[in-house]
């Protein structure tokens, strides 16, 4: 080479804006194709679902973290491992209700919309719902039911983006069909 | 940032998805799927490239383009570097990755070769949307040998 330039280019940086970004070209992708935006929704979750499901496992081999005793623990898990491992920052857990199964992540900057608008006419769009997808699909290969949703959202003009998740049963171990 | 292995498995769920979407248009439906991802990876190559190329010098010619899209390019979108360059000063080049990140997953043989262009659609697009707003207009194809490598 005879020109060395200096380039300050991190690339754990632009491995995060190449997710980003191709997760926002595949959002205008299905936003084109279905007409709806409920629809895109819907097969936002379900794409994050089949992700979480072989996500868990790779958290899991790289995280050592043990099977939790609690939804809290759980919670904090979530929050202080797995987001940071994969997204680099940590939600705050909040707003608990009394019962210990319900709880909000409060997130700040949301990586997944750095360079996102919403335009007009989608209101209904809930553009990271890959997120909810995904920690359904991981949680329930730990063996936990929940439910996740958006409470707040900052493209919708919130100030922070709030996520909720109710844990509804404990799923139990069973022999899949077939096998004995 | 996100880590590596999100754009992996988002990968692999674009790719299943538009392939879904398309499916009942059975004659062309995988050309269709193809465009398709080609498409997606265009738009995400050209935005990579701005914002890789910031404070870079003005390219002098069409190679030094390339030799971008060799080091720089493929360092930061698959942590490595593009393993031989062939060209015939014509502009054709032939960029030859022995071990692509995407199939590295998949099998080390022959086994899963007509899966292979699915997969590759979208590498494709990254490289002709980054050539794009480097003022190279360009079509990029992908060839698989044998399964980790492949040429483009």
């Amino acid at each position: 080479m005879s020109r060395q330039t200096t380039r300050a280019v991190d690339p754990r940086k632009v491995s995060g804006e190449l997710f980003t970004l191709t997760y926002g070209s595949l959002v205008a992708q299905l936003l084109k194709d279905y007409e709806n935006d409920d629809e895109v929704n819907k097969q936002l979750d379900k794409m994050g679902y089949n992700i979480g499901v072989r996500l868990i496992e790779d958290f899991l081999a790289r995280s050592n973290v043990g099977r939790c005793q609690d939804f809290r623990e759980t919670a904090d898990v979530i929050a202080k491992v797995g987001f940071k491992m994969y997204l680099g920052l940590t939600p705050v857990v909040a707003n608990w209700s009394p019962a210990g199964d319900e709880f909000s992540l409060l997130i700040e900057n949301n990586p997944l919309i750095d360079f996102v608008e919403l335009p007009e006419g989608h209101s209904h769009l809930n553009f990271s719902n890959i997120l909810c997808g995904a920690l359904r699909g991981a949680l329930e290969m730990v063996q936990m039911d929940v439910a996740v949703w958006f409470v707040q959202d900052q493209l919708k003009g919130d100030n922070l983006t709030e996520l909720r998740l109710r844990f509804i049963k404990r799923l139990e171990d069973a022999v899949p069909a077939g096998e004995d | 940032m996100a880590d590596e292995i999100l754009f992996e498995l988002l990968h692999m769920q674009v790719v299943q998805r538009i392939y879904k979407v398309y499916r009942h248009n059975e004659q062309e439906y995988g050309d269709i799927s193809i465009s398709k991802l080609e498409a997606l990876g265009f738009r995400v190559g050209q935005s990579l490239v701005e914002r890789l190329t910031k404070d870079v010098p003005r390219f002098k010619d069409e190679l030094d383009g390339m030799k971008f899209i060799c080091k720089d390019f493929w360092t930061a979108v698959y942590k490595k570097q593009i393993d031989n360059l062939r060209t015939n000063h014509q502009g054709v080049y032939v960029l030859q990755d022995n071990r692509f990140r995407l199939l590295t997953q998949m099998s080390n043989s022959k086994q899963f070769m007509e899966e292979a262009p699915k997969y590759l659609a979208l590498p494709c697009g990254l490289i002709r949307g980054a050539l794009a707003n480097l003022g190279i207009i360009s079509v990029v194809t992908a060839d698989v040998t044998t399964m980790p490598a492949c040429e483009y």
